[in-house]
């Protein structure tokens, strides 16, 4: 069976979806604080990293990468909290595409999976 | 097994390994980071040899333009050679020819190299005195005018570089470095509508850039907005009032934080006046050019409007900092 990334179109779709993900990041106040003063363009490309990942496209997603990106924001107070936005607007942004209900279950599950890696736990 | 190449020296590549593997595998130092062509820090330069087009797949054109490609995304098939540096960092002797006033703090300075450096309209340059003292300014110059630069400078109080070109730089040689940047025309859709935004001497390349899209026969709409703090900050507006007139589709927006309103000319902050006015973001592509915070703000402003990241190109002056 193809995957998701696939299904949805591939890295095409990822591309329109990074911008509209990462807007509603910029846009919602619970998380916006930790956007502020990063290089815009390299923010995007991790995102589209991410998203890349979570969708089952060509990755090689290593747990150490995101706990030592993540360990900054995480003494800045970053928590569960600001994880559930994240999956909320990933949510979001795939609904907006015309991703089922069902895919963006199993999308939001791998998003939750990296978790521990975000928080360092 | 397809012949490797980096800067000059063979890289023995593997069966289906990538240029990336191969790179690691010798020992060469260069960064990376997803390995799976979406992060871009593995990115190289091409210099010979096919590229996939996936390994240059979410690239901004202007990368695309230059060769640049993600190196863990590139399995051989035929000879590859590729370049780690990535802003090609050559030094060319240069002689500063002229140094006039644009505005009551802006030179326009002119240079001439001993060989011709080889940039795009909008890129910019390491301008290098002979004690080395360095500084980055945008070229405001087209490559067609030969080995004729064009640089316009801010005059910074205590700036030990502009005021040394505004006194004594004249017939004076220097070096220059680069260039970089990738702020830069490319004619990939000659109809879509063109955006220039900046301030002060975020002029430079802007003008460089519209020169650029004019004679290559653009044919979507191209504002240009020039925000200075008083009227008589805005320099060149005879030469781009000019440009409006000979060609209908390009219009010329000067603004200024204090004066009069008159003819083309609007009272108020440049990103303001810009966001008010332009319908919507989805189809244009933006050149910002300027100081930083206008820069970044309006890069982010632009984007949360609408406008995709890609299609927004900016170049923002950061001033030297004390050592």
């Amino acid at each position: 069976m193809s995957s998701i990334y696939e299904q949805i179109g591939g890295e095409a779709a990822v591309e329109a979806a990074v911008d509209i993900f990462y807007r509603k990041m910029l846009l919602d106040d619970r998380v916006a604080e930790y956007f502020e003063s990063v290089d815009m363009d390299r923010q995007r490309a991790k995102q589209k990293a991410f998203l890349t990942m979570v969708l089952g496209g060509p990755s090689a997603y290593t747990g150490k990468d995101m706990r030592a990106a993540h360990a900054p924001l995480v003494k800045r107070g970053l928590n569960d909290v600001h994880v559930d936005v994240v999956i909320e607007h990933l949510g979001g942004t795939l609904k907006e595409l015309g991703v089922s209900d069902e895919h963006i279950a199993a999308i939001a599950a791998v998003a939750n999976s990296v978790r521990g890696d975000v928080l360092g736990r | 097994m397809p012949r490797l190449e980096c800067d000059g020296r063979e890289v023995p590549l593997a069966e289906g390994e990538s240029v990336l593997d191969a790179l690691l595998r010798a020992g060469v130092e260069v960064a990376s980071s997803c390995r799976a062509g979406a992060c871009q820090s593995c990115l190289v330069r091409v210099t010979s040899g096919a590229v996939p087009a996936r390994a240059q797949a979410g690239l901004k054109e202007t990368l695309r333009a230059r060769g640049f490609a993600l190196a863990c995304q590139i399995v051989p098939e035929t000879a590859l050679a590729i370049s780690l540096e990535g802003k090609s960092d050559l030094e060319v002797a240069a002689r500063v020819e002229a140094v006039d006033r644009l505005a009551a703090d802006v030179l326009c300075v002119r240079l001439r190299s001993e060989t011709e450096l080889a940039y795009r309209a909008g890129q910019f340059v390491t301008l290098l005195r002979s004690d080395g003292l360095a500084r980055a300014y945008s070229l405001a110059s087209r490559p067609a005018d030969g080995q004729l630069l064009e640089l316009h400078v801010r005059v910074v109080a205590g700036g030990r570089m502009s005021n040394w070109l505004a006194t004594e730089a004249t017939g004076a040689s220097v070096r220059l470095r680069g260039p970089a940047g990738d702020c830069f025309y490319t004619s990939t859709d000659a109809e879509q509508p063109l955006v220039l935004a900046g301030a002060g001497t975020g002029l430079a390349p802007l003008w460089g850039i519209l020169r650029d899209a004019l004679a290559a026969g653009h044919r979507g709409a191209i504002q240009l907005w020039h925000g200075a703090r008083d009227v008589e900050g805005l320099y060149l507006r005879a030469e781009l009032a000019q440009l409006s007139r000979e060609h209908p589709h390009f219009s010329y927006h000067p603004c200024a934080l204090a004066g009069d309103e008159a003819g083309e000319l609007r009272i108020g902050r440049l990103d303001e006046l810009l966001l008010r006015a332009v319908p919507s973001y989805a189809r244009q592509r933006f050149y910002l050019c300027g100081d930083a915070p206008l820069v970044q703000g309006l890069k982010r402003k632009l984007f949360l409007q609408g406008a995709p990241l890609r299609e927004i190109f900016a170049d923002a002056f950061l001033g030297a900092s004390a050592p």
